[in-house]
């Protein structure tokens, strides 16, 4: 059973679907929406698993369906679905992981009012999630990601009665969208430099030669070839959504979401779409590899971020008291790993530990809410304690998990993929400093891990909710122990000496095996380094457990002001509230100050002007020309007045005028010298 | 059909006049007539949808008769693809404004007939090709927003509304100014004979027959009318207290179809007929467009007064539209210039007049929603757990808050994507400033929503607030419906502006 290109939409398709009837299902309907769900992923899976053969059966072919969206003219926005396997083995994780995961929330959500929202939620994330896998076009790409970051605030924000939630879900909203208009803007530059935004369209896809020979000979400001200027817009997008540093600040406060959540979307999948973004468009990253004077190369500043996360991620796990907290952190520092396999040059390395991190990490965030949800919400690791015996599956796969996470050697994947990471950084030939910090991130991975399962459950019960907490139902542990078996076994698709995974990634239809000891030392180093890790953090939590809650912790007592810091994070959301926040309410200050006495006081003004010549206009009205009429009028009257006098109707009096005029028209003429 | 259009800008105007003559009719009765006569527009401009040939560039259903022979003045109406595009807009958004004021007790009847003469005069607007009976169109539309905003609008309506007016006909009186001279200059007021005598440059000699200061002075005569009215940042100080002091359905109106007036105006007027002393002026325009979109964000941010905040969005929102055709206008002649980016920039335009309509007329819905439920509070601390009490209403209003972000697969995000795909190919820089009026939409937007729906429930969402009733979601679920419509498939609207806006790239050059 093979799944052509052409169908390949109907993969997002299901879970849309269930999420549109999701939305329309009233609050009672739990079982519908809750069944339509899980239908749709699990229709969904089969469907992923049929674009694999299909993808496996050509590894090397780049399978696209294209087709016009929007068409203007001149300019037609096209979009399309690809497979390879790349889209495949993504699509088949995302599917498996999020039905056991949606499996699992049946049990985690069952007294939840808001049950059937939920599934609704999920499944429109599932769908974003998958259609941005599937997708041929770096458009589509951009929209489904802004729509699993929708999925993504709607879920951190699920119960939104607590401002902490809402605020947690408003957070991870702007600081992704931070990046994302990096990415905007690489994709536009894209679009303007190309004419195109679709990946692979034979031969004039964005990332087929023709194009990257364009972008990569051309340059912009600093000097920076397009290609890298582009690359390194794109990786503003994967920066924020995969909470690398400096945007890391919002994947802790995202664990106010309910855990499957976090399991789900901020550990398994959406987190890792970063990732697979930059593994997406590595041809582009890549392209500019090859020029010798540019100043900077887009996947060198990849393996700086990565290492810097990786590093910082793992320190700050370490001071956490919030049993998702630490995991959370723990994510942060993986994802970090990711990236800088990806700049160091291995996109399958970066992939192999993205599917093998996806089900240990998915099984620890589910034992943990399998903890929370046995422990009455209690998530703080000093009042738990001791849930060893009462919780006994859930000990069991956490521990596995914790083994698999900390790179415990030979039978875990995660030893594996991290493994391959750590070679392929100390193959770059740029700088070594990477790989130091992935080493010293092992050793902190293998500390951290040691110590949540020791204080989670060893020791005794520290508190009344650790105390009555007893064993899940089957609905959440059966899929604890699926994903504890894939934890372990995922590994062997990908060891040194069967790196099947990664040639089928690379298209390739062989597997060039070497020996599984090649480059030895390496490995042996790093077993080393675990080792130390899970030692030292036996020693410290394991062998005298914590007895009361308020306890200092082992290092604090070593060196509080380390402990400190890394407790508060670094102080990151300190210094951001300080200068951005401080930034972003002063802009606004300005521009409301801006309206209401600058531009209005200029409105004002000219309205008193108005006024003000009104009034003059009145007053010259009323005293100059009306009192100037006036003064006429009364002159004129008083002069008739005079005339009205002197017609007093006499004959006399007229005669005597007539007279005098007469004298004196004589007088004037005779003067006037006129005769 | 020969006189469609007389009937589509006619027919709001019969309906006042009925309303008018009947002075005993029940408010029901009133309120039908009124939705019935609104439709109007609606109906006949998707009869004029289906008869719309989008393959041929200029005005199709053109009616043309002479007027005032001695002024050489016409009656000229016609339709291409961006009037439909407005026609519809306005069709869909007066009916659910009406819809929306529904509740209105106070003399339903002057209400209802004030709603419809401003329904008139604003398709007039969108139709007229002469000046003369454009313009009439584009004052007399004054006068009923001034009377629906003064007699029911909120406590400080006088002082709006006489601002409004007042600023509005402030910016008209320079605008009729500037076509005094154009007719002096020219004996015309058609604007496609304006328009073609800008486009080969005649109309700048012949002005600048007068003095050479003479063209950019009547140029800036025609912006300022139109620059208020939209507005464009700094003019735009009128805009939030009468938002904010208009009834609902007043709003709505307002900023879903009055300020696609002055957008309409700057690609209709000033754009073709002034292409030389745009493009001169593009430089510092760019910048005011962007002081709106970023400034327009940031202050939004800042208000307490939710109708305030959705006013100060509209100005983002149009700004980029400003922004738009001034990239447009500063790249025009510019060596490198491709058509390509111009289209999309300009298609964009478009597609967010229309789609801005359809967002902000249902956020003002929303917060009046607010305003009735709360016995007149609409600030944005005064709520709080909304969703709680009322989750149909929370999800409405979170589509069109998240549509007002543009988020994709909603419709806000296809106008605002090729707005911004055409400026980064025109002025790349000036894209890239203008993202940050997109984070700060999304944040002051979702502030919105998180204080008003989120968190503990608020007093007023504790005292038996209601979810939406059926009348209330039948007003909203248009719009809302239109927003996923649109957001999947854009290509309706870009069908019909398709080779309009090809054809206005060979403004490109200049004269």
């Amino acid at each position: 059973m093979s799944l052509p290109v052409q169908l390949l939409w109907l993969i997002p398709a299901l879970p849309l679907l269930a999420a549109g009837l999701g939305a329309l299902t009233p609050r009672s309907g739990r079982k519908l929406a809750s069944g339509a769900a899980i239908l749709a992923m699990a229709g969904s899976f089969l469907l992923s698993c049929g674009a694999l053969m299909t993808a496996l059966a050509d590894p090397a072919a780049h399978l696209v369906h294209n087709f016009a969206w929007l068409d203007l003219g001149e300019g037609v926005l096209r979009l399309g679905w690809l497979l390879d396997p790349l889209t495949a083995f993504m699509c088949v994780m995302v599917t498996f992981v999020g039905l056991l995961i949606f499996i699992f929330s049946t049990g985690y959500l069952h007294e939840d009012p808001n049950f059937t929202r939920f599934f609704c939620f999920l499944s429109l994330f599932a769908a974003a999630m998958l259609g941005l896998l599937v997708a041929n076009s770096l458009l589509l790409l951009f929209i489904c990601w802004e729509l699993v970051g929708l999925a993504s605030y709607l879920l951190i924000g699920f119960w939104f009665h607590k401002p902490s939630a809402a605020a947690a879900a408003k957070k991870a909203f702007i600081t992704t969208r931070i990046g994302d208009l990096g990415l905007l803007l690489g994709m536009l530059w894209l679009y303007d430099s190309t004419g195109s935004l679709l990946f692979y369209d034979g031969g004039q896809g964005v990332l087929e030669a023709t194009a990257l020979g364009g972008l990569v000979a051309q340059t912009t400001i600093g000097g920076l070839a397009v290609s890298t200027a582009i690359g390194l817009l794109i990786f503003c997008g994967a920066i924020g959504k995969s909470g690398q540093f400096p945007l890391h600040v919002w994947l802790p406060d995202a664990m106010e979401g309910p855990t499957p959540v976090s399991a789900l979307i901020h550990a398994a999948t959406m987190v890792a779409a970063g990732v697979f973004l930059i593994a997406r468009v590595y041809p582009l990253m890549a392209v500019d590899q090859g020029l010798a004077t540019t100043p900077l190369h887009a996947l060198t500043v990849v393996a700086t971020i990565g290492a810097i996360t990786a590093l910082m991620g793992a320190m700050i796990a370490v001071a956490q008291d919030d049993i998702k907290r630490v995991l959370a952190f723990s994510t942060v520092s993986q994802l970090g790993y990711m990236m800088l396999a990806l700049g160091v040059g291995s996109w399958v390395a970066a992939i192999f530990h993205l599917l093998t991190h996806a089900f240990f990490k998915a099984l620890l965030f589910l034992g943990s809410g399998s903890v929370i949800h046995a422990a009455h919400h209690e998530q703080d690791i000093r009042r738990l304690g001791g849930l060893r015996g009462p919780m006994r599956i859930t000990f069991v796969t956490f521990a596995l998990g914790m083994m698999a996470l900390s790179g415990v050697p030979f039978l875990f994947s995660g030893f594996w993929s991290k493994e391959a990471i750590l070679h392929a950084a100390q193959g770059w030939n740029v700088s070594h400093l990477p790989l130091y910090a992935g080493l010293a991130a092992v050793v902190l991975t293998a500390f951290y891990m040691t110590r949540l399962v020791a204080e989670t459950f060893f020791g005794s019960a520290r508190s009344d909710e650790a105390r009555h907490a007893h064993e899940n139902s089957p609905v959440m542990t059966v899929p604890l122990v699926i994903l504890a078996v894939c934890a372990i076994l995922l590994g062997f698709i990908g060891t040194p000496a069967f790196p099947w995974l990664q040639s089928r990634l690379m298209g390739q239809t062989e597997v060039h095996g070497h020996s599984l000891f090649e480059g030895g030392g390496l490995m042996v180093l790093s077993i080393v380094l675990v080792a130390i890790g899970i030692g030292s953090g036996w020693a410290l939590y394991g062998r005298r457990p914590r007895t009361t809650t308020s306890a200092l912790d082992p290092i604090e007592k070593i060196s509080p002001g380390l402990f400190g810091a890394l407790r508060a994070r670094f102080g990151f959301d300190e210094l951001y509230a300080a200068t951005v926040g401080r930034l972003n309410t002063a802009t606004a200050a300005l521009a409301d100050g801006l309206d209401r006495y600058v531009w209005d006081g200029a409105v004002r003004f000219l309205a008193a002007l108005g006024e003000f010549a009104g009034f003059v206009n009145k007053e010259a009205d009323e005293d100059v020309l009306n009192g100037g009429f006036d003064a006429t009028n009364d002159k004129i009257r008083g002069t008739a007045r005079l005339y009205s006098a002197a017609q007093t109707g006499g004959a006399h009096g007229y005669m005597r005028t007539v007279a005098i005029g007469f004298v004196l028209l004589v007088l004037i003429v005779m003067l006037g010298g006129g005769l | 059909m020969t006189a469609l259009l007389s009937l589509i800008v006619f027919t709001p105007w019969i309906g006042a006049a009925v309303l008018a003559a009947l002075s005993s009719a029940k408010p029901g009765t009133v309120r039908a007539i009124a939705l019935l006569f609104s439709l109007s527009t609606l109906g006949l401009g998707l009869f004029a949808v289906a008869n719309f040939d989008p393959s041929r560039v200029g005005s199709q259903f053109v009616e043309r008769h002479d007027w005032i022979t001695a002024l050489n003045v016409h009656y000229h109406l016609g339709l291409d693809g961006l009037s439909l595009i407005l026609v519809l807009l306005t069709g869909i958004v007066t009916p659910v404004a009406l819809l929306a004021s529904w509740r209105v007790e106070r003399d339903p009847r002057l209400f209802a007939a004030l709603f419809l003469m401003l329904q008139g005069a604003a398709l007039g607007v969108f139709l007229a090709l002469d000046f003369f009976h454009w313009f009439v169109f584009w004052e007399l539309s004054l006068v009923p927003a001034f009377f629906l905003i003064k007699l029911w609008g909120g406590p400080g309506a006088t002082r709006a509304a006489y601002q409004f007016v007042i600023y509005t006909i402030g910016g008209s009186a320079f605008m009729l100014l500037a076509f005094a001279a154009l007719y002096a200059a020219t004996g015309t007021m058609d604007f496609i004979q304006l328009a073609q005598l800008g486009a080969d440059g005649t109309l700048a000699q012949q002005l600048g027959a007068v003095g050479g200061w003479w063209p950019k002075a009547v140029f800036l005569g025609a912006l300022l009318g139109l620059a208020v009215k939209v507005p464009l940042w700094p003019f735009h100080t009128w805009l939030p207290p009468t938002y904010a002091e208009a009834p609902t359905g007043a709003s709505m109106f307002l900023t879903g179809v009055m300020s696609k007036m002055g957008v309409y105006g700057f690609l209709r007027i000033l754009w073709p007929i002034f292409p030389t002393q745009l493009h001169g002026a593009s430089g510092w325009l760019l910048w005011l467009a962007l002081g709106g979109v970023v400034f327009g964000a940031f202050a939004a941010m800042r208000q307490t007064d939710l109708k305030r905040m959705v006013a100060y969005s509209s100005l983002n929102h149009l700004s980029y539209c400003l922004l738009a055709l001034f990239a447009v206008s500063a790249a025009t002649g510019q060596p490198g210039t491709t058509s390509v980016a111009a289209i999309a920039a300009l298609s964009g335009t478009i597609l967010q007049m229309f789609n801005h309509g359809l967002s902000a007329a249902a956020l003002f819905y929303c917060v009046g929603l607010l305003e009735a439920r709360s016995g007149g509070l609409r600030g944005l601390n005064d709520f709080g757990g909304v969703r709680t009490a009322a989750p149909i209403f929370a999800g409405l209003c979170g589509i069109a808050l998240f549509s007002s972000l543009g988020l994709p697969g909603l419709n806000g995000f296809v106008g605002e994507f090729l707005i911004f795909r055409g400026v980064f190919g025109l002025a790349p820089w000036a894209a890239a400033v203008a993202c940050l009026g997109l984070l700060a939409t999304a944040l002051f937007l979702l502030t919105f929503w998180q204080r008003v729906f989120h968190g503990p429930t608020g007093k007023v969402a504790s005292s038996g607030f209601q979810d939406l009733s059926r009348h209330e979601i039948l007003t909203l679920s248009p719009l809302i419906a239109l927003m996923f419509v649109l957001g999947v498939w854009p290509q309706f609207l870009a069908g019909l502006i398709n080779p309009l806006v090809t054809s206005w790239a060979s403004r490109l050059v200049l004269p």
